[in-house]
Parts: structure tokens; C-alpha cells; sequence
């Protein structure tokens, strides 16, 4: 049974209802009392997002200061329930302007109980774009660009619009300039061994699109994927181009590209929604280009004494540069002292997470960075802990430089009435979770 | 900018709702909805504003949308409260449910459909027959779901009024939306109905295919979980089916992949070419994969899924163990699934980089996770032969680093792949008893003993380590005190020397005359007959072969795994449960009630102790207590001692040294009423009753197993009741094997967690195991079960208490129905429940009785009983400090006289 939700709650951690709803009958009023005393009263609060007490289950998660908790009693599919509460908190953001915390649920309780209403019925979800909902759920807390509507007076034809087969995008929009923006945004995944094996990475990719077309648009993307363009030039009986194609592992699109056609004809065509949204998500595992290369050397010398090495080495484009390098190093609990030189950029002993936090504002591609500590430890009465030697993590930003190789060939965009339209495309690469252990 | 509605949640503390009711009947518009704002704000918090139903109910005919929703709101909230009032509402519903606006339309139908007050209910049935025709594709998707929740309500009516033949004309729709939610209304009144209602064939299948396109994300997912029971015809309808399915893996909605891969996997189940399957074995791992990348909680609910289909299909996900390494910020839930999934995915191919990573593992902060990833290195051991030297080469690494709870992790597991691979690795023996003083944790105690006797013969001081042990012998937890014991006859029997002789002495002696674990002192006694006996036939017992161990832990059963995997992305599939296990579909409202107040547990105030919940109790409990309880003979051996003698007999000895059992464990007393059958038990039957035995209360308890399955971890709960009645101590019942069964006598204390309120008899009781969902039952307290020995009254005494008590202390009642046999036979009768005989007298043709007793905290009962001998009819007097417990007091009367 497709049910998500029995009833959803919003709690604060102190666990107060901020604001509720029931949508069936087969759980009680107070079942909230016997999340707060069995889960969130004891340790298992973070051991486990689904618990079952008594004849309810409990799905939860937590988003900023406020926990979200469904109820239900009935074998209810759990995917759907999650992805209804990121849906739901990802539509309130872009309702009251960016955040979802306790103080934003007071300030909009009205609207979210309207929002509530609408988004699901008897625990089944239903339309969740902003897009759509925003033609007729007006509150004097939303940001819409169409604000300029009378309020109180529904457009005409949105109900046709929620129910339509282009549920995501409205009619009669009309831009003087047409313009489409694509990001592609790209998370390297990294684990190195402190030997400098690679034991696992891959890159998360994502298209950000903005969209400010006039009309029903049809648009088409191409990309430098192996797939797309064998199909290509098996369909226009021709060979393939030589240049380097990406191997994507995999794929995932937004609610508005037609699968059907992807599959049988590997093209990602749609009707975008209006606004920002993200098209496609891809994964890629083979061929990864990482940015950067992190040798570290760690010494206990000693029972007080430590030496740390981190040299930093950048393995893209010399003319690229990367932005906002932080690198975290670890350091055992009892850091007395540390002493540090670094060749590039500031560190600092950041005693509350226990590590050396060495940032570095801009990169510039094909050079190298070290940073040299000795660090004295507080001697320790009785047997010495081992130190668990957490990974040494990364943050980094590189624009123009994707660590997969993905390019846009060509992005071309079908009107009625035939407007020209002005695309601009931007890299992106990011760190994701880059560790090497030391 | 955003909104500040916060400014409703600001109280004028007194007056509040006067305050309100003004404002809600204002002249303004704009007062108005503030009000109503305000309103809605007090009921956000919790406070109680049904008080203002009339007010807000007048507000709800209004052109302002946003009012209006929130009048609506307040209806949902308050309707069931106030059902003669919520009648108000039902104009403004019929109106609106005809509005030009589709979106009145569609909100008065949807509102409608939530509030569960049968006179509004009756009045839904015709706005909802023109909105399911409406020519507004929003009122009708709205209308569809509205049928399933008036089948929730009341099913006969939707069949009656035809509504089930206009919800299936909307599969046939023009709008998706409208076909999606039609499926997800006939899906649910066909899993709650007998009847075929929606059976899926050929067309529908074709139609919901080509709607699946159009759809929105939430009605694919509601499309494709209704149609993942369908059974294709042949292999070729079901590769037909997988193609037009296997898109859907692309979608970025994880529901949307994990349906479209539940239903893959059952069409698969009729594909018989290799090549499919292969083909879509390769296409559904990158989903199933980009699955991890989302929310921990959405990856959670994928691992546990992943869980069950690598079970089924391991080819599906073979090489792509890689991405189920840990990272170092998963949560700990994230982390332990994964660690599970990499276990069963480990191959002799992967086996070095696998061990690598749990070596990481067993160094992180996380004890819990640390231990696993220990295990789980024991685990591949057993599992992957060839690669059994390499994982114990990494077990001692880890024993190297000497944190204490890894040892002892390291241990567990180097025992059972000693017993999987027996005579190959015991060089390490030596490492091993280096660590043998920092064990301090019975199970990994119990490995190590268990090593030493099992490789006595290899370990030059075997007895010396053995001797360590056996100084705390009778402080070990029961698992060591086993392994010793075992330990000690094998080391004798390999090395029948003189120290191991002493030992063995002092280990049975202790074994069965300091002990009263009745499986420790049952194996000592065999062990002990087994060696005076004959020896060689104790080595040949003791000393067998024993039977390879696999590594089966975590492996599901064939057709439990097959019914998971058609759940899959439910909870079911995360429970690793079938439905029926957690799903209790209870259809009366008063077993529900039941259920939650004890979800609330104790802190929740327990106020319904009234007569009405005590009536809506399930049926199998209540007013069915055939046999006088506490009538278990008190001091007679109840308890015949059946093991020690069936053991005399079996050896053909005369056992002197035997101790009785003294426990009050295996009293073989009348039969108990039955409390949850094994109909509703899933297998397991509960019978039980109070009975007083030697001046105690106990909780006398029958448990049978009828299941499939070993049920253990017994424990138990009472609720809070009028005498505070609770268990003194835990509920010690043995591992249950199928087909077995286990009597006990809980000793109870009194005044422990009393519920306020008017006395009742009601006693509702938890009983939960590890393997089922927790059982509630309502019980009886039995007074005559707590009136104490004491209760006995000098005859001065008496008329002194009896003429101090006022008359209004006084409480009489008749039973027409008993009959007295005989004076004498009744006081016996009495008397044996501790009410005690003060005197009688006659009273013309008719025998007054007095009698005496005391409940709990000396509260005296003075009774006066007054019958004709072999005449029906028995009048009953109670003259007590506290008459509101007289009427148990007449139930009791009632049972014991009827019985």
C-alpha cells in the first residue's frame, strides 16, 4: 500500500508539537507522547530512523532544529514517506525564503497547514512542485515572483495545471529575453589509504538548470556521454566522433524528462519547469580526474610528541585555479601544543573538532602546498588510548573543471513560435567526502 | 521576508476564550480571520478550543479561501468532539461541494471526507457521486481518494451506493493524476475487503503501463505498487511488462525506483531466458547504487532493501561492493547496515580490500559498530574458506592492539572458525591465552573456556587456566559456568590426571548442590552419571565430531525472503518482518484505545478505568475464570521435581543427592484461563491468572508455543492498576522451542504503580519476546487472591469495627443465582481465601454467616452473608473503610460460589 502517512509531526528537540496533522484515523492523538518517551528520551534517537512501538511505527528525521516524525500503522512504504518529508520541507523553503527551522514553522504555521492540506491526502502524496502550488496557495509569508497576482483569487485553469500531464510548468509565461542556465555541479568521493591507494571514489554529478523561457519550450541536452553519442551516430548512420566520452553509471532525471524516450532513444528531451530546478543527477566511477593529490606523513614520537606533513599537490589545469581549499587534520583529544609552518594559506588548532584546520583561499592549478606541525600532547595518567587516527578530510571548490571530463554539446530549445534563446553553461567541481586516511 | 504568524501564539492569559469568542463574532472581516488564526494557534499548542465550535462554525461561510481552509481545519479537529454541532457544518458543505471555484469544490469533498461523524457521513454520499463525475480533473482526483476514506468509514454504504463502479470508470480517465489516485483508493479497499474488488487483467495492466508515463512521481509509485502483484501470464507478457517498467529507473524519486524494482524482481521470477535476466540484473544495480547517494535515512531504508534482494539475486550488486564502504561520517545506522551488506557480499575476488576496510572499522570511536566489524571479519572467515587465514591473520592484528572489547570480540569469533575449521589454526592458542585475564564479559569468558577444553590436550597448563576460572565458579553468569563445566569433564577426560580429577570434583559438586540453574545442574548430573558410569562412553559423548557450522546468521528463510521482496520500500522490507507481524488491523475503536494508552507507558495518567473499557475488552479475556484462583494447594509439592526423577529413572539409580527443585518454576496447578489465544498470538497461547500461594501474590502464567519459530527474551509489563499491582521481579521463562511449553509463577508486589480513579478490577498486561510484536490482554484482578492471611478478627473486635463504620459504609447485594449447600461447606470454602468465620445465627428459616478479612494495607472487610440452605438466592453484606472496592469484592463472591 503506497500510504506515507498516517499523521506527520513537527516537533522541536525539546520535542513540543510546533504543528501536526492526522490524515487517517488509525492512529491516536497521542502517539507523539511515545516518540518522545521511547525515542527521543533515550540513546536510540540516532541509532535507527524507523522504530516500531507498540502497533505505530515511527519514521523520522531530523532537518535543522526541528524533527519531522510520520505515524503510521500500516505496512506503509517508508521511501515514499521520506521522500514526501524532504519533498515537503524542500517546498516550504522555497515558500518562506530559504529556511526550515522551528522559528520559520511559527511564523507560517497557516500556511503550512493549508500546505499540509494540499500536498497529501489520506496519507497519500500528491502534487508537491512549488511551481504549481503557488498559482493558488498564496500566504503573505511566500516569495513568488508571481506576487503580483490579486490575491485570494486562484487562476483560473490551476487545477487543470496540478492534474495536468505538464504538472510542473505553467502556461502563458513570457520572457523578453530568453534565457537557460546550466550548472554542472560535481561532488568528487574520495577514500585514499594513507599509502595512497584510491579504495573508492566516484564523482556525484548534478545539471542545476534556471530557466527563463517564454511559452512551452521543448528543450533538448546533449552531453559528451559514450552512451548518447554511440546512439547518436548509430541513428544518423555515421561514425562516431573521436574525442573523449564519459562513461555515466548512472542516471536520474527530474519528474519532466520523458524515460520512455531516454531509454529507447538515450536523449534527455523536456518541457522545463520555469525557474530553477535540477534536471539529471549522474554518477561516474571510471576515469575520475581528482584535483588534488594529499600525501601525509604522521610520526608519534613518543608519548607527548607528534609530527604532521601534509603536503597538498593540485593535478588540474595550470591556467585554472581552485577556491576555498580548507584541510582538516587530525589531532589526537589531548593537543597540549601545536606548532606549525605552512607554505601557503593560514592554519589554526581548532580544538572543539579536534584538528588542524589549514585553509588556503585560492589554488592555482599544478603546484604544491605543505604544512609541517609538531604538536605536544598532555601526558596521560595510566595506559596510553590508542589514537583512532580519524581521515583527514578536504573542502575545495574548482571552477571551469569537471573531475569526470562531462561536457554540454549542445542544448537547443523548441518554441512555437521560435524566439532565439541565450545559454550559458558553467563547471563546477566540489569536494564531497574527500578523505585520506593517515 | 517571511510570514509572522508567530504573533497568534501570544496569549492574553485570562479571559482568553471569552476573549476569542468576541473576536470570532466581530463585525470585520479581518477581526474575524485574526480570530480564527488565533484559534488555530490554541489548538496548535494543545489547548483545548472546542468550546468555540459554534463561533468558528459561523465563520466558515465566507468568499475568503484562506479562512475558509482554516474553518475546515478546525472541523477535521473538533467534529468528532462535538458531533451534534459539527451538523452545522453540513450546509456550508453541501454548498460549496456545487461552487463554481474547483478548488471549494474539491476542498469540501476532501474535508468532508475527514471528519468521521456518521450524520455527516450520511450527507457526503451525493456531493461525492457528482464530484466523482466532475468535469474538473482536480475535483475528481480529489473525489477518488475521498471513496477510500468513506470505505474506511463505512464500507456498506461505497457498495451500496455504487461508488466502487464509479472509481474504477476512473481508470479509464484522461487525466493521470485522476487514474493514479483511483488506483491507490481501490489498491486499499481491496487489501481491506474479501471480495475481489480490483483484480488486475490484461487491459488494466496496458492502460495503468501507458498512464505510468504521464503520471506525476507520487502516482507512478502509486501505479506501480498496485500492479507489482500482478502475475504475468507467461515470460513473455512479463518481459513485456519489465520493458515498459525498467525506465522508471532513472527517475530521481527514490519510491519511484525502489516500486519499479520491486516489480522487476517479481517479474523475473517467470523469465526464463538467462540473457534478460542477466541484462536486467545489470541494469538495476547503477539505481539501486545511486540510491546511497540521497538523504541517511532514504540510504537506510535502501540498505535494508538492498539487504533482502542481494539475498535473492547476489549477482545483481557482485561488483560494486565498493560502494558499500563505510564513510567516516555515516551515521552509525547507515554504517552497520552496510557493514552487513558487505559481509554477504565478500568473495574470494574482493576478500583482501573487504578485510582492509573492517581492519579501519575495528579502530573507529563507535563500540557497537567496532564489535561488528570484528564479527563481521569472523563472519567472512566461516564464510569464504580460502580466505579464513588471512582473516584470522588480521584477528590477531587486532588482538595486538589490546582495547579490551575487540579482544573479546576477536575471541568470540576465532571459536566458532575454530569449530568450522577444526585442526588448522590452533597454533594461535598461545596468543590467545596472553589476553585470558582482560575477558570480563560472559560470552567471550565462555569462548575461551570453551577453546582451552576443546584443545586441553595442546595446552601444556590447560588445567592451571581452567583453575582461574573455577575460583569464581558460582559468580559466573550461567553461558560461563556451562562452558566450565564442559570444559573441566573434557580436560579430565583428555587428561585424567590428579589436579583435573580434584577439579572435576569441585565443578560437579558445585554444579549441583550450590546452583539453581536448572540446565546447569541437569547437564552436571548427566555428566557426572556419564563418567561413574563408563567412561569410555563419556568420552564418546563428550568428545563427539561435532557438525560443521555455516555462516547462517542473517540469512533469511526461502519464502519469508519471497514475501518480503514483494514489499519492498515498505516497512515491512526494513522490519524484515511480514506484515502481519507489526500490522495489527484492529477494527474496534475500543481495542485501540487500549493500545495507545499503553504505547504512553506509565507517565501517561491512566484515567480509563471505567467500566466502559473494562466491557470493551477482547472477549477471550474477560468474565471466564472457571477455576477459584490461589486454590493451588499451598504447601503440597506442587512442584514434583519431574527432571531429577525422569534422570533416576533414565540411569536406574536411587538419588539421594539430589535436591528438590525448590523453585516455584514447573507447578503443574489446574488449568489457567486462556488470555491471548494462539489464533491471535501468532502461534504463541497465553494463559493466566492471579493466585495467592504462602501468604504472596503471584501471577501464575502458561505459555505455548504453537509457532514455527524459537521465541525467547520473555519479558512482561503491567499496567497501572487499582491495587498498584506489578512484578516483583522479571518473567523467567526458558527459550521456547516449537511445540513446547513453560509455566510460571510471577511473584507480584503490591501498590507499585496504582492508577488514580474509581477502583476497578481491570489488570491490563504486556507480554513481549524477541521475535513477536508486544501482546496487551486484560486480565481480572481476583480480590479473594489478595486478601491477606491476617484478615482474622477476634468476635469483640468485630462488632466494635461494625458499629464504628457509619451506615452509609454499608453496601448490599443479591445474587439470585447462588445457592448455598450447606453452612459448613461454605466457610470451608470461605476460609481457604483467607476470609474468616467471626460467627452465626439464625434468622428464621434463614443462615446469617460473619466472616472477616483484610485487603492490602489493612484494610478491613466485614461481611455478612445471609441465605437459605438449598434455596437460590444469597444476599451479601459488606461493611468496609472503603466501599468502593465492594464491588470486586461481589465479583469475587460471585466466582467462587459460581465455580
Amino acid at each position: 500500500m503506497p500510504v506515507a502517512a498516517s499523521a506527520i509531526y513537527f516537533l522541536n528537540l525539546r520535542g513540543d508539537v510546533l504543528i501536526n496533522r492526522t490524515y487517517r484515523d488509525d492512529v491516536g492523538g497521542n502517539m507523539v507522547d511515545a516518540f518522545r518517551t521511547h525515542i527521543m528520551q533515550t540513546k536510540e534517537l540516532g541509532n535507527c530512523p524507523v522504530r516500531q512501538i507498540g502497533g505505530c511505527s515511527f519514521v523520522y528525521m531530523r532537518i535543522s532544529n526541528v524533527y519531522i516524525v510520520i505515524v503510521v500503522s500500516s505496512n506503509a512504504n517508508v521511501a515514499c514517506g521520506f521522500k514526501f518529508v524532504v519533498e515537503a520541507v524542500a517546498l516550504f523553503k522555497s515558500y518562506f525564503g530559504g529556511a526550515f527551522d522551528e522559528d520559520a514553522i511559527r511564523n507560517n504555521f497557516v500556511l503550512i497547514y493549508e500546505l499540509l492540506d494540499e500536498i497529501m491526502d489520506f496519507g497519500y502524496p500528491q502534487n508537491l512542485s512549488p511551481e504549481i502550488l503557488k498559482l493558488y496557495i498564496t500566504q503573505e509569508g511566500v516569495r513568488s515572483p508571481f506576487s503580483s497576482k490579486p490575491k485570494d483569487k486562484p487562476v483560473p485553469n490551476a487545477t487543470l495545471q496540478v492534474t495536468g500531464a505538464v504538472g510542473w510548468r505553467r502556461e502563458g509565461l513570457s520572457y523578453k529575453k530568453n534565457e537557460v542556465f546550466l550548472d554542472i555541479v560535481e561532488s568528487v568521493n574520495l577514500l585514499m589509504s594513507s599509502k595512497g591507494n584510491v579504495l573508492r571514489c566516484d564523482v556525484t554529478g548534478k545539471v542545476l538548470m534556471k530557466c527563463f523561457l517564454s511559452g512551452m519550450p521543448d528543450l533538448k541536452l546533449g552531453l559528451n556521454d559514450k552512451i548518447g553519442l554511440e546512439k547518436e551516430s548509430e541513428m544518423k548512420s555515421r561514425p562516431a566522433k573521436s574525442g573523449k566520452t564519459i562513461e555515466l553509471d548512472d542516471v536520474t532525471f527530474h519528474q519532466c524528462v520523458n524515460l520512455t524516450r531516454f531509454n529507447s532513444e538515450k536523449t534527455v528531451s523536456f518541457v522545463p519547469p520555469d525557474g530553477e530546478f535540477e534536471l539529471m543527477k549522474y554518477r561516474i566511477t571510471e576515469g575520475v580526474n581528482l584535483p588534488f593529490r594529499v600525501l601525509p606523513t604522521i610520526k608519534e614520537l613518543g608519548r607527548t610528541r607528534m609530527e604532521v606533513n601534509v603536503k597538498v599537490k593540485s593535478v588540474f589545469g595550470a591556467k585554472m585555479f581552485a577556491l576555498g581549499v580548507v584541510v582538516k587534520i587530525p589531532v589526537p583529544k589531548q593537543t597540549a601544543k601545536t606548532n606549525f609552518q605552512v607554505t601557503t594559506g593560514r592554519a589554526k588548532y581548532n580544538p572543539s573538532i579536534d584538528c588542524l584546520v589549514w585553509k588556503i583561499r585560492k589554488f592555482p592549478g599544478q603546484t604544491e602546498s605543505t604544512l609541517s606541525a609538531e604538536i605536544e600532547l598532555i601526558s596521560t595518567m595510566g595506559e596510553k588510548k590508542s589514537w583512532t587516527r580519524p581521515p583527514i578530510q578536504m573542502e575545495f571548490q574548482v571552477p571551469m573543471f569537471t573531475a569526470s571530463g562531462l561536457r554540454v554539446r549542445f542544448l537547443k530549445v523548441w518554441e512555437k513560435s521560435g524566439y532565439n534563446t541565450v545559454e550559458w553553461v558553467r563547471y563546477i567541481t566540489k569536494a564531497g567526502s574527500y578523505e585520506i586516511r593517515c | 521576508m517571511s510570514g509572522h504568524d508567530s504573533k497568534y501564539f501570544s496569549t492574553t492569559k485570562k479571559g482568553e476564550i471569552p476573549e476569542l469568542k468576541e473576536e470570532l463574532n466581530s463585525q470585520y472581516k479581518d477581526k474575524r480571520k485574526d480570530a480564527v488564526k488565533k484559534v488555530i494557534a490554541a489548538m496548535t499548542v494543545g489547548k483545548d478550543v472546542s468550546s468555540l465550535f459554534t463561533d468558528v462554525v459561523n465563520c466558515m461561510q465566507t468568499e475568503n479561501l484562506e479562512l475558509k481552509k482554516l474553518v475546515y481545519l478546525y472541523l477535521i479537529n473538533y467534529a468528532k468532539s462535538q458531533p451534534d454541532l459539527a451538523i452545522l457544518a453540513v450546509n456550508t458543505f453541501v454548498k460549496d461541494s456545487q461552487d463554481p471555484n474547483p478548488l471549494i469544490r474539491a476542498l469540501a469533498v476532501r474535508t468532508m471526507g475527514c471528519i468521521r461523524v456518521d450524520k455527516i457521513t450520511e450527507y457526503l454520499c451525493d456531493p461525492l457521486q457528482k464530484c466523482l463525475k466532475d468535469d474538473d480533473p482536480y475535483v475528481r482526483k480529489t473525489a477518488a481518494i475521498c471513496v477510500a476514506k468513506l470505505f474506511d468509514i463505512n464500507a456498506e454504504l461505497v457498495e451500496d451506493r455504487g461508488f466502487l463502479e464509479a472509481l474504477k470508470d476512473l481508470i479509464s480517465d484522461n487525466n493521470p493524476m485522476v487514474v493514479a489516485n483511483a488506483v491507490a483508493a481501490l489498491a486499499e479497499i481491496q487489501e481491506n475487503s474479501t471480495s475481489p474488488i480490483f483484480e488486475i487483467n490484461s487491459t488494466t495492466l496496458t492502460k495503468l503501463l501507458t498512464a505510468l508515463n504521464e503520471c506525476t512521481e507520487w502516482g507512478q509509485v502509486f501505479i506501480l505498487d498496485a500492479l507489482s502483484r500482478y502475475k504475468a501470464a507467461d515470460p513473455r507478457e512479463a518481459e513485456n511488462i519489465v520493458e515498459r517498467v525498467t525506465p522508471r529507473l532513472q527517475h530521481a524519486n527514490c519510491a519511484v525506483v525502489l516500486s519499479a524494482v520491486k516489480m522487476i524482481l517479481q517479474q523475473m521470477e517467470l523469465i526464463t531466458s538467462t540473457d534478460v535476466i542477466r541484462n536486467l540484473c545489470k541494469k538495476m544495480a547503477p539505481p539501486l547504487v545511486t540510491l546511497l547517494s540521497a538523504e541517511p535515512e532514504i540510504q537506510y531504508v535502501a540498505l535494508r532493501n538492498i539487504n533482502l534482494i542481494v539475498q535473492k539475486r547476489p549477482t545483481i550488486l557482485a561488483h560494486e561492493i565498493k560502494v558499500f564502504f563505510c564513510k567516516y561520517n555515516d551515521p552509525i545506522y547507515v554504517k552497520m547496515e552496510k557493514l552487513e551488506i558487505m559481509i554477504k557480499l565478500a568473495s574470494d575476488r574482493n576478500i583482501d580490500q573487504v578485510l582492509l576496510e573492517f581492519k579501519e572499522y575495528a579502530t573507529e570511536v563507535d563500540v557497537d559498530f567496532v564489535r561488528k566489524a570484528v564479527r563481521a571479519i569472523g563472519r567472512c572467515a566461516i564464510k569464504l574458506e580460502r580466505a579464513a587465514e588471512r582473516c584470522i591473520s588480521v584477528l590477531l592484528e587486532l588482538i595486538k592492539i589490546k582495547v579490551n572489547y575487540v579482544v573479546q570480540e576477536a575471541i568470540i569469533v576465532i571459536k566458532d572458525i575454530f569449530r568450522r575449521y577444526p585442526n588448522t589454526y590452533e597454533s594461535i592458542i598461545a596468543t590467545l591465552c596472553e589476553s585470558l585475564d582482560t575477558l570480563d564479559e560472559p560470552e567471550a569468558k565462555a569462548s575461551m573456556i570453551w577453546i582451552i577444553g576443546e584443545y586441553a590436550e595442546r595446552i601444556d597448563n590447560a588445567d592451571e587456566l581452567l583453575e582461574s576460572f573455577l575460583e569464581s565458579f558460582p559468580e559466573e553468569p550461567a553461558q560461563v559456568q556451562l562452558q566450565l563445566l564442559t570444559a573441566t569433564v573434557k580436560l579430565f577426560l583428555k587428561k585424567p590426571t590428579e589436579g583435573p580429577q580434584q577439579m572435576i570434583q569441585v565443578v560437579l559438586n558445585n554444579a549441583t548442590m550450590e546452583t539453581d540453574n536448572p540446565d546447569l545442574r541437569d547437564r552436571a548430573y548427566i555428566y557426572w552419571r556419564l563418567l561413574s558410569t563408563d567412561p569410555e562412553a563419556a568420552k564418546d559423548v563428550v568428545l563427539a565430531e561435532k557438525p560443521v557450522i555455516t555462516d547462517d546468521s542473517n540469512q533469511l528463510d526461502p519464502s519469508l525472503l519471497d514475501e518480503l521482496l514483494t514489499n519492498i520500500s515498505t516497512l515491512s522490507s526494513v522490519y524484515h518482518k511480514p506484515p502481519e507481524a507489526f500490522v495489527t488491523r484492529l477494527k474496534t475503536t475500543a481495542q485501540k484505545t487500549e493500545d495507545e494508552d499503553f504505547a504512553e507507558g506509565s507517565e501517561a495518567g491512566y484515567s480509563s478505568s471505567n467500566p466502559v473499557d473494562s466491557a470493551a475488552s477482547p472477549p477471550a479475556t474477560t468474565g471466564n475464570i472457571p477455576q477459584p484462583a490461589g486454590r493451588q494447594p499451598a504447601p503440597t509439592p506442587a512442584a514434583p521435581a519431574p527432571v531429577p526423577d525422569l534422570l533416576g529413572d533414565l540411569m536406574g539409580l536411587d538419588n539421594a543427592a539430589i535436591v528438590p527443585v525448590d523453585e516455584p518454576a514447573t507447578p503443574s496447578g489446574p488449568p489457567l484461563p486462556v488470555v491471548v489465544p494462539a489464533s491471535t498470538g501468532q502461534g504463541l497461547q497465553i494463559s493466566a491468572q492471579l493466585s495467592r500461594r504462602d501468604g504472596q501474590v503471584f501471577y501464575s502464567m502458561l505459555f505455548e508455543n504453537n509457532s514455527q519459530a524459537v521465541l525467547d527474551g520473555f519479558m512482561i509489563q503491567f499496567n497501572k492498576n487499582t491495587f498498584g499491582l506489578a512484578a516483583a521481579g522479571p518473567l523467567q521463562i526458558p527459550p521456547l522451542h516449537p511445540g513446547t511449553s513453560a509455566r510460571t509463577m510471577l511473584p507480584m508486589v503490591l501498590f507499585q504503580n496504582l492508577s488514580p480513579g474509581p477502583p476497578s478490577s481491570l489488570l491490563q498486561v504486556a507480554v513481549k519476546n524477541n521475535q513477536q510484536p508486544v501482546w496487551y490482554f486484560t486480565d481480572k484482578i481476583i480480590l479473594h487472591a489478595l486478601f491477606g492471611e491476617d484478615g482474622r478478627m477476634e468476635r469483640g473486635t468485630f462488632l466494635e469495627t461494625w458499629r464504628s463504620l457509619p451506615d452509609s459504609n454499608e453496601v448490599q447485594r443479591e445474587f439470585p443465582g447462588i445457592t448455598i449447600t450447606s453452612v459448613e461447606s461454605t466457610i470451608d470454602l470461605l476460609t481457604a481465601f483467607n476470609m474468616f468465620f467471626i460467627a452465626k445465627r439464625k434468622n428464621g428459616n434463614q443462615d446469617v454467616i460473619y466472616l472477616s478479612a483484610k485487603v492490602p494495607r489493612d484494610v478491613p472487610f466485614l461481611i455478612e452473608l445471609t441465605a437459605m440452605v438449598g434455596q437460590p438466592g444469597l444476599k451479601c453484606a459488606v461493611k468496609t473503610p472503603t466501599p468502593e472496592i465492594a464491588p470486586l469484592f461481589f465479583e469475587a463472591i460471585e466466582l467462587l460460589f459460581k465455580a
